[in-house]
């Protein structure tokens, strides 16, 4: 199964890398988001970029992002294409074809997301550093590589679910975008909140350990995670992908 | 171990009200080209769709490779390949990386893949393009690919739907060659769906003609043409005047006749010497320069077939 699933890899790496329908194809857009969020950025913030806890939520949503932008072509683009019947024709079982799937834009948005926080580390020291190495907070850099990748593999569970379902690529996204729209949400909600709720909250944020927070969310996010890839291979039944 | 790659019992498949798939019991002789002849909406695609075990079906058995459908269809998918009625091709990738894909799907070690790549490639006249994004390739080029994608791995039965179908006639029948030679080479049974009849009579050692489901007929097109056809003469020549056709219509032997393109045409009732006929022609005057025997072509069998199930 691993060999299997290292084999769907292979290809959707190359899909997403390769695009060779498009001019220089998906390199083009890997060099930008790669500039922006380990260069530009950082060089914009300066050493808060590294030292406050603003990477923790950056490192969060930037995968989060990047798997939804290739997620939702899983299987609806599979099947835009005509290629979902030859591939559930062929000797992968449903397990395969599904982890492939989700492993596949797992590593993409994590590997891309990890390797922009450490360029960042990179153009910090290089612009900032005056011969003293910038680094993370010890909690920040154990926290980073985790919860990136629990992101990263809520988007892709929650984008295979949406994508299985969808008749076309623009149909995924749609649905998808409605997960960036929860995302929102705190930010839209805090400022309506009675001024009490809001002093009770904000006195537990000041005196609240950080570290079980941490964990606690880190244990939701496993949770959800299973519970999606659950629905998921629930929801993968090649009779109904076959007529859908 | 049985002799047949393909064994249906009342194979049954309903969508809601529709019966796709109608009581299907064939049995298809490994190693020999089947072909499956029928019009748009017959249940061609959704039978296979039910060999391979991509449906299940609503009623009947079949076994595919001794394989049974409804509990063995992981074991059927490792050890047949397939050519939907859509190519499913990558086409961001080249020729060479579809083929890799599907070869390192079925586990074909490094090597292997290579060479098989430059065989297939080779005889199918792509391996000079291997390594361009098949995106700007024409039809019939994607269609042999997918043809050597569905022979990569050796598989035991192929199944392919409608391969020549959208393909200008060059196209088509540089394929049917291809195919028709590679089917021979890997000693592989094929199961082909197809409304193409020139197709089936070249390409295929029998052929099962379906409509709305159900089978209404299957064997050799030798047997086919038999089985259905009137004999027919084709008499050439001039002077075939109208007082001379209707003494001929009036002969008990002679069911129907037609002038076309200076020829005369005569369906006999029965297989008869066509000499008494021949004589009344040149004693009214005719000049008769070929008289030729002529069995009907599949195209007219698949014709008679789909009136009589009217």
């Amino acid at each position: 199964m691993i060999r299997d699933i290292v084999t769907i890899l292979w290809k959707e790496l190359k899909e997403i890398l390769y695009q060779r329908g498009r001019l220089r194809g998906g390199w083009v857009g890997l060099l930008i988001i790669v500039g922006v969020f380990g260069v530009f950025m950082p060089l914009q913030s300066g050493p808060e970029w590294v030292e406050s806890p603003l990477p923790l939520i950056l490192w969060s949503w930037v995968p989060f992002v990047l798997v939804g932008g290739v997620i939702a072509d899983s299987f609806a683009g599979e099947r835009e294409r005509h290629t979902l019947e030859t591939l559930l024709a062929s000797r992968l079982s449903d397990q395969t074809i599904l982890f492939g799937k989700i492993i596949s834009a797992i590593v993409y948005g994590w590997s891309l997301a990890l390797a922009c926080a450490l360029l960042s580390l990179v153009t910090i020291n290089a612009a900032y550093g005056k011969g003293n190495i910038i680094w993370y907070p010890p909690l920040t850099a154990i926290a980073i590589p985790i919860f990136s990748f629990l992101i990263a593999a809520t988007a892709s569970g929650l984008g295979v679910l949406i994508s299985l379902r969808s008749a076309s690529v623009r149909q995924a996204q749609q649905t998808f975008s409605l997960a960036y729209f929860l995302l929102f949400v705190p930010v839209f909600v805090v400022p309506i909140l009675p001024e009490k709720i809001k002093a009770t909250f904000l006195t537990w944020l000041v005196n609240a350990n950080f570290t079980q927070i941490g964990i606690a969310v880190a244990l939701i996010l496993i949770l959800v995670n299973i519970g999606l890839i659950s629905v998921a291979m629930m929801r993968f039944k090649r009779n109904q992908l076959i007529l859908d | 171990m049985s002799n047949y790659a393909i064994e249906t019992q009342g194979l049954q498949r309903d969508f809601k009200t529709l019966r796709a798939v109608d009581n299907l019991s064939l049995s298809i002789q490994a190693g020999s080209i089947f072909g499956f002849l029928g019009p748009n909406g017959a249940g061609k695609t959704t039978t296979i769709r039910l060999l391979l075990g991509l449906l299940e079906p609503s009623a009947g058995e079949a076994q595919v490779l001794g394989y049974d459908i409804r509990t063995q269809a992981p074991e059927i998918r490792q050890a047949c390949g397939a050519l939907l009625e859509n190519h499913g091709l990558y086409e961001r990738l080249s020729a060479e990386e579809n083929l890799e894909y599907y070869g390192r799907i079925w586990h074909i070690a490094r090597r292997e893949r290579l060479q098989r790549q430059q065989n297939l490639l080779e005889s199918l006249g792509l391996w000079d393009r291997r390594k361009e994004a098949i995106v700007e390739w024409s039809r019939g080029m994607k269609q042999k690919l997918a043809v050597a994608r569905a022979l990569f791995h050796h598989p035991r039965l192929v199944f392919l739907d409608e391969p020549t179908a959208g393909l200008d006639p060059v196209a088509a029948a540089s394929l049917r060659d291809d195919l028709g030679q590679l089917a021979m080479q890997e000693g592989v049974t094929v199961f082909l769906t197809t409304h193409n009849l020139t197709e089936a009579e070249k390409l295929c050692h029998q052929v099962g003609v379906i409509r709305q489901g159900r089978l209404i007929a299957v064997g050799s097109p030798e047997e086919l043409r038999n089985r259905s056809s009137v004999p027919r003469v084709e008499v050439r020549g001039s002077g075939f005047s109208e007082k001379l056709i209707s003494e001929l219509n009036s002969r008990p032997e002679v069911k129907t006749i037609s002038l076309r393109n200076g020829s005369l045409w005569l369906e006999l009732n029965a297989e008869t010497s066509v000499t008494p006929l021949v004589s009344l022609l040149i004693a009214g005057g005719a000049q008769v320069e070929e008289v030729r025997r002529d069995k009907a072509s599949l195209e007219d069998v698949f014709l008679t077939l789909m009136e009589e199930e009217k």
